[in-house]
């Protein structure tokens, strides 16, 4: 079971109500294709995907962008069972969509950049400690379901 | 595999950062004793409270050794110039190689925060692999 202080599920929430959903979505996607390249395997569906600017640009990843962040504030509202939360989510990306679960722990990192890019400064070292101490609750609730 | 395009990124970005060498460097290894304190361990002989002079010099250490590497990375001269550097690590402090990705990682982290949304995706993706160029060359003696 995951133990959060009060203190970190105040920091959690608030980097959380900074977040515009429409914006760092796509960006964090598109980190995450550029980046790592072979990502795009599993986005082959959503067409134009040459560089950056093409990402950016692209409806799909705009779209599923804000998806994304939906999934990780579903998280959000139920900190203490994250597991139980994701339990389909797992399943989703293991049966239907084959995702290597590696690279859940890759997206994390490129959201991660992504708020740094944001809040700058205010993202200081206690901060990034308790972001990734929630991403890395997330990534292993939706590499559970993996048989 | 870095295209001359990503050098010139590397080069650019790292000229930047070498004149505040000693505020990232420290910067990304307080992120990482914050953030993962078992990087600590090999740290015990330091005082590595923020703003203590041993981050501060040790910070600038590194960013002055990656900042140098843009130049070579690819070619034989970084053997010639950074090659003590893989002696060190493989021999005199023998860390655990999942290490370096950590403080790449911190590294990453500190360059966003510094540069913002200049930090553009072309100029990550160059970073990260320069970072995990230079540690594979970092460890390439560890056996």
């Amino acid at each position: 079971m995951v133990e959060w202080t009060q203190e970190e599920r105040v920091i959690i929430k608030e980097i959380f109500s900074k977040l515009n959903y429409e914006d760092v979505g796509p960006k964090s996607l598109c980190r995450i294709l550029v980046v790592y390249p072979w990502t795009q395997r599993y986005f082959a569906h959503f067409g134009n995907l040459y560089n950056p600017e093409m990402i950016l640009a692209n409806p799909k990843i705009a779209n599923h962008g804000v998806v994304v962040f939906r999934g990780l504030e579903m998280a959000v509202q139920n900190m203490d069972n994250i597991k139980n939360t994701y339990a389909d989510l797992s399943k989703l990306h293991s049966e239907k969509l084959h995702v290597d679960p590696d690279n859940f722990q890759l997206l994390a990192d490129c959201i991660t950049i992504v708020i740094a890019t944001k809040m700058r400064s205010a993202f200081t070292p206690e901060k990034q400690a308790t972001w990734y101490k929630f991403l890395s609750v997330v990534v292993s609730a939706l590499s559970k379901q993996y048989f | 595999m870095l295209s001359n395009r990503e050098k010139e990124l590397l080069i650019e970005l790292w000229d930047k950062l070498a004149l505040v060498a000693e505020d990232i460097g420290s910067e990304a290894l307080l992120r990482m004793f914050t953030a993962f304190p078992k990087t600590k361990t090999y740290f015990e002989h330091l005082d590595l409270s923020p703003r203590s002079e041993h981050l501060r010099s040790h910070g600038k250490k590194i960013v002055l050794a990656l900042a140098e590497g843009t130049r070579d990375i690819s070619t034989p001269l970084f053997t010639e110039n950074l090659g003590y550097l893989g002696r060190f690590h493989a021999y005199q402090l023998r860390i655990h190689p999942t290490n370096f990705k950590i403080l790449n990682h911190c590294m990453l982290v500190t360059i966003a925060c510094y540069m913002g949304e200049d930090f553009g995706p072309a100029v990550h993706a160059a970073t990260d692999k320069y970072l995990s160029a230079f540690s594979a060359l970092l460890a390439e003696k560890f056996r």
